[in-house]
């Protein structure tokens, strides 16, 4: 049984198609993480499975249903999402803003419960931010800011939670904190994530479920054991590389080859032969 | 902050890669520039000729070089030549400092009018005329110097000039603008001898022209051609970004300090001669980027040879469709102008809030 | 701990909650503003009718208002000062409300209607009336409310694009803002001098000869529309986030931003269809409410109030700072919202927020 999948969907912006006859399923209490090369449609897919982006053919459902025609405040109890760019309004302490990602729970005459007040504290504790609720947001650094954007999607308390590029514009501690806090929400309270990544290596550390894109089209899927290849990563990325054991997790680790005369300035040379069925369809 | 747009945008190649080899891409510019130059010749012949009182082409010819005191020969002398300079020379600045003030503000919605610098302008003359009893172009035209520089400066700080967006400097030229008119309103109110001298100042019309204000404008004008002129290389620099100009040598606060005096000299002294005159600060840099691309070298001189030709074109336009009664070039540009900002803002995709 | 500590920051808050499950939020320092505000804009209100050729004592205005005046003072108090101090009230509320929701939509500031262009159009509607067709009061002020509507519309409609931005908003607007200001100086230098005269006075704002007929329209529209905008407060205060995060939570931002900003639209045309296009209150109203609540968001309730409550302020300025000289509010509030502008300046850019 999969909450989130998207049947053969098209996504466009205007006229300008990303992609085409695209089909996903979310596995259930998976961490699934896309990954692809820029422009790739990884960002565009997560914004149509979180209704940002409204297919222009085929459909998203959540739960057997078209997304669309669901009621606003009924998906976003099932489905959070921590997007790219968001504006924390002037003056706002962490408290508040975390506080508002209980808005699709509350109504005008339900505005504060007892209950809201213990989820905002506990989102705050998970993601460590418990001892900033008085702090302006506009103060903090980086990696606290997204720390507490995160703790807000937490408030919302949904069994889905979709990060597009949660790491980006962190530094590398502060990455590798925002992925274990959302493998140990993943693990512990058994919610499903999905996330979009840049780095193909902490993408196979951390997923359970790996999506590979590649020009609007799905290049691999599955458990990144399986799907991280060296024949995927030249096909995918365009580049040439051994994937050996990571030492510290047994998953698999992307290690770029090194320059040897002029080969990795003409690395798709061979690609183009090798794995034409995918990228013909993704130039 | 932009949210419907593409995550990732692929970059603009089309223009390097149909781009023929230099020598010849400056052989085109040229001609065009030759080109644009030979259009204003035409719409500045027009000018003279078209109005209430049409003269054929001939008889300009005739009023310019012979003059022999016939009723037309006395129109073109006495109307239609001030008139035409003062357009020309009014066009020439308002498109320079549109053109050096979206190359310094980083903003391609930057335009005079718009970031109240014409506003200024008139608050200080209004306040010229209704408080000290100033009555003659020699006299406000410092009214209309201070004020531009005065509210360019405070516009540029308020849009919170590091961090300036488009929407936030708009925002702020826009605020000031209103502050400004309503200042203006109120002076008028009490002073309805000012109103009535000034409501036909401050719609934007080359109607009073006559060669004293020229001859009292010209000196000014000239200075900020001059300074525009000089500062073309850093203000290419500084397009670029201040840090990237900083490490490719370029003086940055000299360049703003040189740039700003120049937008002031040459929008405080339009303004003092014909009000103020929104949009065409605004259009032309636009138009011309689309043929020279991006090097200020090139936007310079075409901007000032276009924008005359829109603002005469304007004028005649405004002389043509209300006959025998005529619509001022101001009114005329802010309804030509108007569309073709909402277009722009339409169009592109105008990040970060 | 920590998560102790942090619930207790979050309950300071505080929540007024029954036990069958229901529970409102209350921020006692708004609530304080919003009280603070409302005395001071009802004291002044009773100063203002009690003030003019015909002085009565507060207490008088009160004792007039009860219904235990003498009838010359009943008639003062009725007939001509009450409706006029009514209106400037109203007009105030409606304009900071309008002011609120729009800068609140345009994530900035400085985006309020009047600088948005909704002033213009609503300039346009009234001088066409005075100017072309030398109409009385009330088709002025109908010219002024159709003007502002159809500019509110034009606006919407040219930034509609797959959704409408705020930053989209705003320059659209500033653009239309700068044609239509073509449009005024051309209708002002086609009037007469008398009719330019009036044009001019009403372009400024002036609360001048208002009396019931004036009151009635604006209290229906804005018994209507500042509930209504205090509804949407909660999610337009998840709408300043960003249109991704607001969509997470489940708001329909698309309708939400078009509600409030039909609302916002009709404020602002009923409130200059009634007074003029008095600036700056939309403006700046929102901003001082924000300070004195302290609270991030639009702030519906306290910039009502604080919109009324400034421009009473600015009417008895005007009537009665300058000896016989009796100013429009207008003129007050323009010079007002100069030096808040040049506040903003100051404090906003300090903090890199404008």
């Amino acid at each position: 049984m999969q909450r989130l999948t998207a049947e053969s969907v098209t996504l466009a912006y205007d006229r300008r198609v990303i992609a085409e006859d695209l089909s996903v399923a979310i596995p259930d209490n998976s961490f699934t993480v896309i990954v692809g090369p820029n422009a790739c449609g990884k960002s565009t897919l997560l914004r149509a499975l979180s209704r940002m982006l409204k297919p222009s053919g085929g459909r998203v459902l959540l739960d057997g249903q078209t997304i669309q025609s669901l009621p606003a405040r009924q998906v976003a109890r099932t489905l959070g999402l921590l997007p790219q760019s968001s504006v924390a309004p002037d003056g706002i302490t962490v408290g508040d803003l975390v506080a508002r990602g209980r808005y699709p729970h509350q109504g005008l005459l339900r505005q504060w419960s007892q209950e809201d007040e213990r989820i905002v504290g506990e989102s705050m504790a998970a993601t460590g931010v418990a001892g900033l609720a008085d702090r302006c947001v506009d103060e903090l650094s980086g990696g606290q800011r997204q720390r507490v954007w995160i703790a807000m999607a937490l408030a919302q308390q949904t069994p889905l939670l979709l990060l597009d590029e949660p790491t980006t514009f962190l530094d590398i501690q502060h990455q590798l904190e925002i992925l274990d806090l959302c493998a140990e929400l993943h693990e512990t309270q058994g919610r499903t994530l999905v996330a979009v990544l840049h780095d193909l290596n902490q993408a196979a550390r951390y997923a359970t479920h790996l999506i590979a894109m590649r020009g609007g089209r799905i290049a691999a899927e599955g458990a990144p054991g399986d799907v991280v290849t060296a024949g995927l990563v030249e096909r995918v990325f365009g580049v040439r590389a051994r994937v050996i054991d990571d030492p510290e997790t047994g998953t698999p680790l992307v290690v770029p080859l090194a320059r040897r005369g002029g080969a990795s300035s003409a690395p798709r040379a061979s690609a183009s032969g090798a794995a034409a069925g995918v990228t013909a369809a993704a130039s | 902050m932009l949210v419907d747009s593409p995550p990732e945008q692929s970059a603009d190649r089309t223009a390097a890669a149909s781009a023929p080899e230099p020598v010849r891409r400056h052989a085109l510019r040229a001609a065009g520039l030759l080109l644009a130059v030979g259009v204003l010749a035409l719409v500045c012949v027009a000018s003279i000729a078209i109005g209430a009182k049409p003269v054929p082409v001939s008889d300009v010819w005739h009023g310019l070089f012979q003059n022999s005191g016939t009723g037309s020969d006395v129109v073109i002398r006495d109307l239609r030549v001030p008139r035409t300079v003062l357009g020309l020379l009014v066009g020439v600045a308002l498109g320079l400092s549109g053109a050096v003030m979206q190359a310094l503000t980083r903003n391609p919605l930057a335009e005079p009018g718009l970031l109240g610098v014409n506003a200024g302008a008139s608050a200080a003359v209004v306040t010229a005329i209704s408080f000290f009893g100033v009555t003659s172009i020699s006299g406000y035209v410092w009214f209309a110097l201070l004020g531009a520089g005065v509210v360019s400066v405070v516009v540029y700080l308020l849009g919170g000039s590091r961090g300036a967006t488009p929407v936030r400097l708009a925002l702020a030229g826009t605020a000031a603008t209103a502050a400004l008119f309503g200042y203006v309103n109120a002076v008028q109110l009490l002073d309805s001898a000012a109103l009535n001298r000034l409501r036909f100042w401050t719609v934007g019309s080359l109607a009073s022209a006559d060669p004293a204000t020229i001859g009292k404008v010209a000196p000014f004008l000239a200075a900020g051609v001059v300074l525009a002129l000089l500062i073309v290389r850093p203000l290419n620099a500084m397009e670029m970004g201040d840090d990237t100009a900083r490490a490719l040598g370029a003086h940055i606060n000299r360049t703003r300090v040189l740039a700003m005096a120049a937008v002031t000299l040459l929008c405080g002294a339009a303004t003092a001669a014909c009000g103020p005159i929104v949009f065409i600060g605004l259009m032309v840099p636009h138009l011309v980027r689309a043929v020279t691309g991006p090097d200020m070298r090139w936007i310079l001189p075409y901007a000032a040879v276009l924008a005359p030709v829109l603002l005469l074109g304007s004028d005649v336009v405004g002389r043509m469709v209300a006959r025998p009664s005529e619509l001022q070039v101001g009114v005329v540009t802010a309804f030509i102008g108007g569309p073709v900002f909402i277009h722009l803002v339409r169009r592109k995709r105008m990040a970060q809030l | 701990m920590k998560a102790v500590k942090a619930v207790e920051a979050v309950r300071a808050a505080k929540a007024i909650r029954t036990p069958g499950g229901l529970s409102v939020r209350v921020d006692p320092r708004a609530v304080l503003a919003v009280l603070l505000l409302l005395a001071v804009a009802l004291g002044v209100a009773v100063v203002l009718v009690g003030s003019g050729d015909f002085p009565m004592a507060p207490g008088e205005v009160v004792a007039t208002l009860l219904g235990d005046g003498t009838a010359a003072q009943e008639f003062i108090v009725h007939d001509v000062r009450l409706p006029r101090v009514l209106v400037a009230l109203l007009v105030g509320a409606a304009l900071a409300v309008g002011g609120a929701l729009f800068q609140s939509i345009a994530r900035n500031p400085l985006g309020s209607p009047d600088v948005l262009g909704f002033a213009q159009g609503s300039s346009v509607g009234a001088l066409t009336v005075i100017v072309l067709f030398g109409g009385g009061s009330f088709a002025t002020a109908g010219g002024a409310m159709a003007g502002g509507l159809a500019t509110g519309a034009a606006v919407y409609l040219l930034a509609w694009k797959r959704g409408v931005h705020g930053y989209r908003l705003v320059l659209v607007g500033i653009g239309i803002a700068a044609m239509l200001a073509g449009a005024i100086h051309y209708l002002v230098t086609k009037a007469d001098l008398v009719d330019a005269t009036r044009a001019v006075l009403w372009m400024t704002g002036s609360l001048d000869g208002r009396d019931w007929s004036h009151f009635w329209p604006l209290l229906a529209v804005t018994a209507v529309l500042i509930p209504l905008s205090l509804a949407y407060g909660r999610p337009l205060r998840m709408l300043e986030m960003g249109d991704d995060a607001a969509y997470a939570l489940g708001i329909r931002v698309e309708r939400t931003r078009a509600v409030l900003t039909g609302s916002a639209v009709l404020l602002t045309a009923v409130a200059t269809a009634a007074a003029g296009p008095i600036v700056f209150v939309a403006l700046s109203a929102p901003q001082l409410a924000r300070r004195l609540t302290r609270s991030p968001g639009p702030n519906v309730a306290a910039s009502a109030v604080m919109g009324a409550a400034l421009l009473v302020v600015a009417d008895w300025v005007a009537t009665s700072a300058f000896g016989d000289r009796r100013l429009p509010v207008g003129v007050v509030t323009g010079v007002l919202g100069g030096v808040y502008l040049l506040w903003l300046l100051v404090t906003e850019r300090k903090a890199g927020r404008i």
